[in-house]
Parts: C-alpha cells; sequence; structure tokens
C-alpha cells in the first residue's frame, strides 16, 4: 500500500479519495489482522444517505463481529459486490480487492479531520 | 462427612489430603472471603434429605395426585397434544452420551449430537419449505416473538401485525418481547374463526415489518396463507408462519406459499405433553434471512484429511460474540428434544408422518360431522386440521367436568381469551378410537 | 467397532417405515374433497424411510461419537458440568407427570401445582428472595425477565432509567439480554485482583443506571468480597441489583443473593441443581425477586388457597408472559427431585466440595501455567495459557491435545479479561483421584508443548474426526443435507 493519498480513522477504517466528491472505504490490515479469517459482509445499501460515524455494516469472521463506520458523510454510490462470494477479499488485500463502499461525500472538511498514514501508525503503537 | 450423600465422592481421608496440599486447616477456610455479615447462620430452612426409595415413593405418590393421558382420553389442544410417541424416541435420548453432554463447542468428540441436529435442520426445511433451519427455540410461542424480532431488525420498520387466530400465549409473550424491544403489535380481528383479511389489508403500511398467522390457526382452521403473501408482499412487509409441523406433512408448505420465517414447536413429533414443556421451538427462514436467524445453528465442514464433519456454524450471529450488539439472547436451546422429534420424524418416515396426519384429519373430520348430525354448531367455515370449536348448551367448564367423570379431559375453554362463552376448542388426535369419540358425544348429549 | 459415517437420509430406502399405526376406524377423506388444492402438499416432505433396527442402530452410532458427563470428566468452566442424577430421570418420565396437559383442570393437577409451588419455595429460601417464578426457560430467559421486571418497576416509579451495568467479565448473554430489554449496556472494568473496580462502578453509578447486573462469584471464580459497599452504591443511585446464577454451585447453603443485597436473581437448574444440559438444552431459568418486586413478576403465578393450589393470573403490574404455560415442567420435576435428595445439609456440602476440588487442582496446576488471580477461588478458577503462547502453542492446542486423553476441556478464551483464558470448573462429583489424573495430563501437556510441540499442534490424533474447517464452514455455510441425484 502507502498511498499517500490514504487518510485513516481510529475505527480503523482507510478513505482513499478518487476525486473531489468520491472517495473509497475499507478497513485497514490491522484491522482485518484482528479479525481473523472474514467470512461475511454484512454491507451498506446504495443510495443510503450517512453521516460520518453511521454504522455502516457488519463484517464477521468465525468467532467475532465487528461493525465498521462512515469515516464521511454523503452517500454511499458503490457497494464491493464481490465481498459477497469472497469476503475473503478483505484478508487477502484490504487496501485494494478488498475495498467496502464508495461514498460521494458532502461535506470535504471532513478529510481533515482524518489520520495521515503516520498518524495511524503511531495511534497503533500507541494502543498497544 | 461425605458418605451419606451419593452423589459427593470425598471421603474425610480425600479431604484431609486436598486440605493438606492447600496448607489449610478446613474447608471453612475457603470461605474467608465472605464477608461475615453475609454468611448464614445455620443449614438453609428446607425439607432434610430422603433417601432414594423414599422419595421415588413419595415423587410416585404426587404423580398420582394428577389425572394423566393413561387414565384418560384426551380432546384437549390448543398448541400441547396427546400424540403417539414410538418406543425407540424414549430409548434414543435416554443414551447418556447425549443427554449429559453440553452444547457441542468440541466438535471431534461432539460428532454425533452435530449430526443429529444437522439431520433435524434438514427435516425441519423439508416440512416448511424454508431454506434454512435452526437447531430449535425455546418452544413455539417464544420463537413468534423471536420471529418478530428477527422481521423489525432486518426490515427496520416498527411495527408488526398478528392475526387473533395466533394461540394467545405466543401473542402475549409477543407483547412481553415488544415491550423490551419498543416494536408496535396491533391485532387483526377475526372474521368467524379466520383472520379478517380486509381489515389486514386496511391496517397493513409501510411501517409493517411483518404479518405473523398461524397454520393451522388457533381455532383449527387452515388459513389461506396464498392470499396473507400477497398483502404483505404488496407493503414490502414479511410473512411470519407459526405452523404445526404434523399438518405441514399433508399441508403445503409455508415456504412454497412464500413465508419468509417458519417457527412452531415440535411437541406433536416425539415430544411428551409434561405440562406444556420442555417442549422444543423451531426456526426456519429462507436464505435472504440465514445470516440473521437467532440461536445456535450447525453446518457441514471438512477437516484437513477431507473427512465430512458437523460443527456448529455462522457463530458469529450469536449472543456470546455480539454482546450488546444482539438482536436475540437466545443461549441454550432444546437440543435433546429437537433430538426426540428427529427421532420420531425418522421412525414415521415419509409416508408414516402422512399417514399420522391423515388419521388426525379424519378422525376429528368425523367427530365434528357427529356432532352436526347430534345439533351441535360446529363454528369453523373454513378446511380445518385435527381441532375444531363447538357450541355447547353450558359452560365449557361445566361440560369438562361431566367429561372429567366420564374418563376424559375435554376441550380448551375459549370464553377465557375470546368473547365466545360456551365455546370449546376439541382436539381429535390418532390416538382418539371411534369408540372414545362416540361417547364423549354421549356425554355432550346428556349436557 | 466398524466406523459409521453415513446421514439417516443416507441410509433411507423407499417404502421403510419404523412405526405401524393402526388403519383408520373412521370414514376415510379424500384430501382434495376437504382442502383447497393450493393449500395441500404437491410434493411430500422427504423425511427419511428406516426400519426400527436399522434407525437404532443409526443413532447408538452417533450416541458413540458423543462425550458426555458419563463419558468422563468434563471441567468446563461457568457450565457446572456435575453429574446428572438417574433417580431425577425416572421421576420425570412418571406417567403422572410426563403425560399431563398444560390447561387440564387445575383439580386434575393438584400434584403438579403442588411440587411447583414447593420449589418456588425452596429457590426462593435458597436465593434469599421472597418470590420465585419458575418460567424462564433458560439462564438468558431469566435475565431478560429479571431485567423486564427492572424495567417495569422504574417505569411504575416514573422513571426511565436506560442504563444496565455489566462488569467485562460477565457472561455474553449479560448485554444480550439487556440490549433485547431495550437498556444500552455499560461496562465496568475489573480491578487488579479481577474484581468490580469499586471507584470505576462509582463513576458510572447515576440516576439512568436501571441495574448492575453481577455474578458471584465472578466467572473468574472469585467472590466479590466488596458486595456490601457494591450493592450500597447502587441501592443509593436507585438502580437494582441483579444476580446472575451461573456460579450459585460456589454458595449453596454458606450465602445468599438475598444476604449479599441484590433484589433480582435468576439460577440455572441445568447447572447447579443437577438438570442434564441435553446437548444444548432443555434447560430452567427461574427468577426470584424481593418483595417490592414481586407484582412485576410473570403471569400466571402459581399460589396456594388452604390446601388448593392455582394458578393466579391477576396481576396488573406483571411484565406479562414470558414462556409458553409455566416453564420447562419435565426440568423443574428434576430439580426438585434433587433438592428432596439433598436437603440442606447436602447442598451445603456441595459448594464446600465443589470450591475444595478447584482449590485443589488450582494449587496443582499453578506451577506450570499462569494463575493471574493467585488468591483462593470458589468454585471455579481461570489459567492463561499465556507463557505456552510465547512457545507457540495456543490456549486452542491445548483444549485439543486434553480430547487424546479422553477428557472434555475446559472453557476456553473466556473470560474476555484473561489472555488465552482456561476456565476450570471440577465440580464436587468428581472423585480426588479424577482431579489428580487431569492434573496429570495438564502437567504432561506442558511439558509436551516444551519438549515436543507438534504433539499439542497438530492434536486432537485420536478423535473420529481432526479440526474442522470452520471458515470454509461459514464462507459457504452447508446447513442441511441434500440429495444428490
Amino acid at each position: 500500500m502507502t498511498n499517500t493519498q490514504l487518510r485513516f480513522t481510529k475505527k480503523h477504517e482507510w478513505v482513499l479519495p478518487l476525486d473531489e466528491e468520491r472517495a473509497r472505504i475499507g478497513i485497514t490490515n490491522h484491522a482485518q489482522e484482528e479479525l481473523g479469517d472474514i467470512v461475511f459482509v454484512e454491507n451498506a445499501e446504495i443510495n443510503q444517505q450517512v453521516n460520518a460515524h453511521d454504522s455502516l455494516g457488519v463484517i464477521e469472521s468465525v468467532k467475532a463481529a465487528s461493525e465498521f463506520y462512515a469515516p464521511l458523510s454523503g452517500e454511499i454510490v458503490a457497494i464491493n459486490e464481490q465481498l459477497e462470494d469472497e469476503p475473503e477479499r478483505i484478508n487477502d488485500d484490504p487496501y485494494q480487492d478488498g475495498w467496502l463502499v464508495e461514498i460521494a461525500y458532502n461535506k470535504p472538511q471532513e478529510l481533515e479531520t482524518l489520520l495521515t498514514e503516520a498518524d495511524y501508525q503511531a495511534f497503533l503503537s500507541e494502543e498497544e | 462427612m461425605g458418605s451419606t450423600f451419593r452423589y459427593l465422592p470425598d471421603t474425610a481421608q480425600d479431604q484431609q489430603a486436598m486440605l493438606d496440599a492447600l496448607n489449610i486447616d478446613s474447608i471453612a477456610d475457603l470461605f474467608d472471603d465472605l464477608p461475615t455479615s453475609i454468611r448464614l447462620d445455620g443449614e438453609l430452612p428446607i425439607e432434610k434429605a430422603i433417601p432414594e426409595p423414599l422419595l421415588m415413593k413419595k415423587m410416585q405418590q404426587l404423580a398420582s395426585k394428577n389425572t394423566n393421558a393413561n387414565q384418560h382420553s384426551y380432546f384437549l389442544g390448543a398448541g400441547t397434544y396427546d400424540h403417539f410417541i414410538p418406543s425407540v424416541v424414549n430409548h434414543v435420548i435416554s443414551r447418556s452420551e447425549f443427554y449429559t453432554a453440553y452444547t457441542p463447542y468440541q466438535p471431534e468428540i461432539s460428532q454425533g449430537e452435530l449430526q443429529a441436529i444437522f439431520e433435524f435442520q434438514t427435516m425441519v426445511c423439508e416440512l416448511t419449505g424454508m431454506d434454512v433451519a435452526n437447531s430449535s427455540m425455546y418452544d413455539g410461542f417464544t420463537s413468534v416473538a423471536e420471529a418478530a424480532a428477527l422481521a423489525v431488525s432486518s426490515t427496520k420498520r416498527s411495527k408488526v401485525l398478528i392475526s387473533q387466530a395466533v394461540h394467545p400465549e405466543s401473542r402475549a409473550i409477543l407483547t412481553t418481547n415488544a415491550s423490551g424491544l419498543a416494536y408496535a403489535v396491533e391485532e387483526i380481528n377475526l372474521l368467524d374463526e379466520i383472520t379478517n383479511l380486509n381489515e389486514l389489508q386496511q391496517k397493513i403500511d409501510q411501517d409493517t415489518a411483518a404479518i405473523i398467522a398461524q397454520y393451522p390457526n388457533f381455532f383449527g382452521s387452515v388459513e389461506d396463507l396464498a392470499q396473507i403473501k400477497q398483502i404483505a408482499e404488496s407493503h414490502g412487509a414479511l410473512l411470519i408462519v407459526s405452523a404445526n409441523p404434523l399438518a405441514l406433512a399433508l399441508l403445503q408448505s409455508p415456504g412454497h406459499l412464500g413465508a419468509d420465517i417458519v417457527v412452531g414447536d415440535m411437541q406433536p413429533l416425539g415430544i411428551p405433553m409434561s405440562f406444556g414443556g420442555p417442549h422444543c421451538g423451531y426456526f426456519a427462514v429462507n436464505k435472504k434471512l440465514m445470516r440473521k436467524i437467532p440461536g445456535r445453528i450447525v453446518g457441514e465442514a471438512l477437516d484437513a484429511n477431507g473427512k465430512r464433519g458437523f460443527t456448529l456454524a455462522l457463530q458469529a450471529r450469536e449472543q456470546h460474540i455480539r454482546r450488546e450488539k444482539a438482536s436475540s439472547n437466545i443461549c441454550s436451546n432444546q437440543a435433546l428434544n429437537a433430538l426426540a422429534s428427529a427421532v420420531c420424524m425418522s421412525a414415521l418416515g415419509k409416508q408414516g408422518i402422512r399417514k399420522m396426519a391423515q388419521l388426525n384429519v379424519e378422525k376429528a373430520d368425523y367427530m365434528a360431522k357427529q356432532l352436526s348430525k347430534k345439533g351441535f354448531n360446529v363454528i369453523n367455515r373454513a378446511p380445518f386440521f385435527n381441532e375444531f370449536v363447538i357450541k355447547l348448551p353450558v359452560s365449557t367448564n361445566t361440560a369438562n367436568r361431566k367429561l372429567i367423570e366420564a374418563g376424559f379431559v375435554g376441550g380448551f375453554d375459549l370464553s377465557m381469551d375470546y368473547d365466545m362463552a360456551d365455546h370449546m376448542l376439541i382436539a381429535v388426535t390418532e390416538q382418539r378410537t371411534k369408540a372414545e369419540i362416540d361417547q364423549f358425544i354421549t356425554v355432550l348429549e346428556a349436557l | 467397532m466398524k466406523p459409521y459415517h453415513s446421514l439417516i437420509f443416507e441410509i433411507s430406502q423407499s417404502d421403510r417405515s419404523a412405526v405401524d399405526l393402526p388403519e383408520s376406524d373412521v370414514d376415510t377423506i379424500e384430501l382434495n374433497d376437504k382442502f383447497p388444492s393450493h393449500l395441500l402438499r404437491e410434493t411430500e416432505a422427504e423425511l427419511p424411510e428406516v426400519p426400527e433396527l436399522q434407525l437404532i442402530r443409526h443413532y447408538t452410532a452417533l450416541s458413540n461419537k458423543n462425550y458426555g458427563v458419563d463419558s468422563g470428566f468434563y471441567p468446563l468452566g461457568s457450565c457446572t458440568m456435575k453429574y446428572n442424577p438417574k433417580l431425577n430421570e425416572d421421576v420425570a418420565r412418571l406417567e403422572g407427570f410426563s403425560r399431563i396437559h398444560p390447561y387440564q383442570p387445575e383439580e386434575t393437577i393438584q400434584g403438579a401445582l403442588e411440587l411447583l409451588y414447593q420449589l418456588q419455595e425452596d429457590l426462593a429460601v435458597i436465593s434469599g428472595m421472597d418470590a420465585v417464578t419458575l418460567q424462564p426457560s433458560a439462564g438468558a430467559q431469566g435475565e431478560w425477565t429479571g431485567l423486564m421486571i427492572a424495567k417495569n418497576y422504574h417505569r411504575q416509579n416514573g422513571e426511565n432509567r436506560s442504563k444496565v451495568l455489566v462488569p467485562d467479565s460477565a457472561h455474553g448473554t449479560n448485554p444480550a439480554s439487556a440490549a433485547v430489554a431495550g437498556f444500552e449496556t455499560v461496562t465496568i472494568p475489573s480491578n487488579a485482583n479481577g474484581r468490580v473496580d469499586v471507584e470505576a462502578l462509582k463513576e458510572h453509578v447515576d440516576h439512568d443506571t436501571a441495574a448492575l447486573m453481577l455474578t458471584n462469584p465472578s466467572t473468574l471464580g472469585l467472590f466479590e468480597k466488596d458486595i456490601i459497599e457494591i450493592a450500597d452504591i447502587v441501592h443509593q443511585a436507585g438502580g437494582l441489583l441483579y444476580y446472575d446464577g451461573a456460579n450459585a454451585n460456589a454458595i449453596l447453603g454458606k450465602t445468599t443473593p438475598g444476604k449479599m443485597g441484590f433484589d433480582i436473581v435468576h439460577l440455572n437448574l441445568h447447572k447447579t441443581f443437577t438438570t442434564p444440559h441435553g446437548g444444548g438444552g432443555p434447560g430452567a431459568g427461574p427468577v426470584g425477586v424481593v418483595k417490592e418486586l414481586t407484582p412485576y413478576l410473570p403471569v400466571p403465578r402459581i399460589t396456594k388457597e388452604g390446601d388448593q393450589y392455582r394458578f393466579d393470573t391477576e396481576e396488573p403490574l406483571s411484565i406479562g408472559r414470558v414462556k409458553g404455560y409455566y416453564g420447562n415442567f419435565g426440568i423443574l420435576v428434576r430439580a426438585y427431585t434433587y433438592i428432596r435428595t439433598m436437603g440442606p445439609e447436602g447442598l451445603r456440602q456441595v459448594s464446600e466440595s465443589a470450591v475444595l476440588h478447584a482449590n485443589y487442582l488450582k494449587k496443582r496446576l499453578e506451577p506450570y501455567f499462569v494463575a493471574p488471580y493467585p488468591q483462593i477461588c470458589k468454585h471455579e478458577f481461570v489459567l492463561s495459557g499465556i507463557n505456552q503462547k510465547k512457545l507457540g502453542v495456543r490456549t486452542l492446542d491445548i483444549a485439543k491435545r486434553l480430547l487424546d486423553f479422553g477428557y472434555h476441556p475446559p472453557t476456553i478464551y473466556f473470560p474476555l479479561n484473561v489472555e488465552e483464558a482456561l476456565m476450570i470448573e471440577p465440580t464436587e462429583t468428581e472423585t480426588k483421584e479424577t482431579l489428580d489424573a487431569f492434573a496429570d495430563t495438564m502437567i504432561q501437556i506442558a511439558k509436551e508443548i516444551e519438549e515436543n510441540p507438534m504433539m499439542v499442534l497438530e492434536a486432537p490424533h485420536t478423535t473420529v474426526i481432526g479440526r474442522l474447517d470452520e471458515t470454509k464452514a461459514s464462507r459457504k455455510p452447508i446447513l442441511r443435507y441434500t440429495k444428490h441425484e
């Protein structure tokens, strides 16, 4: 990974702005490692309006279930439909193939509140 | 100490050896962490221990104070029925490898239980016409409330509609459940003895998560699920059906008629009446709801050598993982009774279960026709399975007293839950003979 | 014995059956004449067709692949896997108990009502409560019942308290039951001694606290010594104290939840009172309450007038019904038989022996596994496999290795606040020889981990099946048999 555009949340989501209006969302490598083998994703729905910090769905592993949250406010415009049959994509490639949703965000200023990769790594080592 | 209680094996020597190992003088030292103010002074004020031979006698005496189905002929149903239970059922569930086991969290030493439940799930799917069934619920009534909670959480709507032709206890438990989870419950009135579809049409709206109907309904009549499904579907609501699994041997499966969730109680298939419990709820859903189904569920899996086995599956749904995010708190189930009903269904088999259901239809039909001939009004307008309602010249209570004297346990008193004074709900299972039916009618005629 | 791998559907052959039903003695009915055709089955339900001996062999083969308390030692923490007395089974099967209907007239079921009434009284004494309902069919249902009682009680007092406090060592059902009763859960951390952090509790308790749910002794097997102070803190804020009775096997005849200051109690009859776990159920979870909460108990209640027992449904403040009929009667009969067998002295000795056994076994294992809480325990204790984890062996592996020695493993990875937890509850019904043999085995496994870890990592070696691929089973679940043509 290490795309300098990537931003992070303390709840272990990543955000990749695709353009001025649209961003892709997923969970971090750390998050997928913590969950273990992912078996199912209950994803958000297209056209769903969300506020930052709203729950978007649930990721289930064999013996855990974890919600993931919207890092930005806006509308869900795409979901990764391949996760329906192959949730293991999140384990295999959390930053590319394992993306979760795309949001048309309407509060660009929220991007400023997210963590840079360095911040996120620092946060992780604090949590240890 | 210890020697007088057969379940407590420690000898004085054993205790001393353990105390020595712990470097303490007495067992009392192990309770030092109890604040003195909360310790009990003397023994618990309950009855002294009773040795086994005397206790068995005492329990037999207590049991003999109850009128039971060995002495009397039961025409009482209303959710619990006197059906034939093949001897094999009790023999299988009495194998203590089954009944003294815990939930099969260690699949390597629980393959027997896991496979039996997997087979049970398959049989429930076959009868209900649904894609997925769980390993069982507390009972049929609580399953109705669990189904409603599932519908509310999965549709994100706030109201359920339930027919008054659904068992009164299902409706009562649903009301309790709804007050906890804060969703609304509206009842749909009866038209004669079936659900009033016009009223249903009027009351359903965009907030309706589900319609709940019973099949056959509380009065024995077979509701037209196809029509109810149409109403539900046109408003995006789910159809929940509470069904008698024995009736499903003959009736079109609710799954085939479009049900989204089918629940009920396996009691008619292999489980004794036992004063109302333990029975065994079942819970089946279509594929869409598979990952939302409450309770435990068994799935097939392979080991490293490719050998087929069974294990608890989809555990991420369960309360011990979801904790405060859970939509159901069910933990234990009724596994042993699920096993009992699986054995019963296997013993009956594909043909036997139909024959048993057919006997129920025929005997109930015969009795209703005989009663009509003798001038009793049979209330049911829709076709019924093994129960129907009649109007009596006296209160049901009075009739039941006479019936008990004559060796019968009479039907359910509908005045308790409905505005139906002097109406009796009569159940006729395959256990009843023509002679018993005729004698029962003779007693009613003499009222 | 010959290995057996078939599903019952795979040994099925058309036109076989294990039941001979009588021919009809009334007129036959053509179903199409009675029911509309769209409400009749077009295809038959595919139930298996097997003769009686093959059916019995099938289930006997399955039972041989199953492990229960009667098979061997089952030290599953917080589950109280003690002996299930055979007398109880015989009593529950008496026809006067098993073949009676819940809606029979009261005068025809006086024996059943007397038993239920007496059991209510006994459980009230044992728990130190004023009244008991037998309706809940499991511990989790008891929790929900108790919390609904708390909810309605606060509402009656004009308060909408929204929070239930739960320690971090609590059973997963506690927060789930709180959610289903419509409460928010607040988690209270444990202190370094594994007990409720009283200072943290004080910070979280306020006028919005409906109840604190507590298991005492906790799932760590530790008695909450500060229980009096904890009760005061909660009560002073107007909250109620809920006792999760999962671990009541430690306190019988020594103290009661009532004495500790609890207001609501559930007891798991399938744990403390020897009713069998049945492979997952049925159980029973009666709930007791103090006098002030009695009007909120579920209906119907069983009461006594003169020498007659009856149902009481007229309770305007009742939370309503929680379960069909009057609870899992067959289970209640077993528990009642057990209480009569043991009497007060026997029940006290149950807890004394359970606690002695746990401390003894803990003592024997402490040199080999980390015991995060070294003080005396009650009926169970928790070890941590962190040292073994450093050698690459997880608690799960230890559990699987125990299977090779013919033991059911302890509860693992619970409670959540102990890393690599092994929660061990030996119960009072085991002999010292059994405890010693189990300790020897655990010690041997600890040595294997140092000397030959593959032996443990690849366990089990002797079971009918190896570790199953649970990931695949949850990704692409196969939840029923489908016939392959």
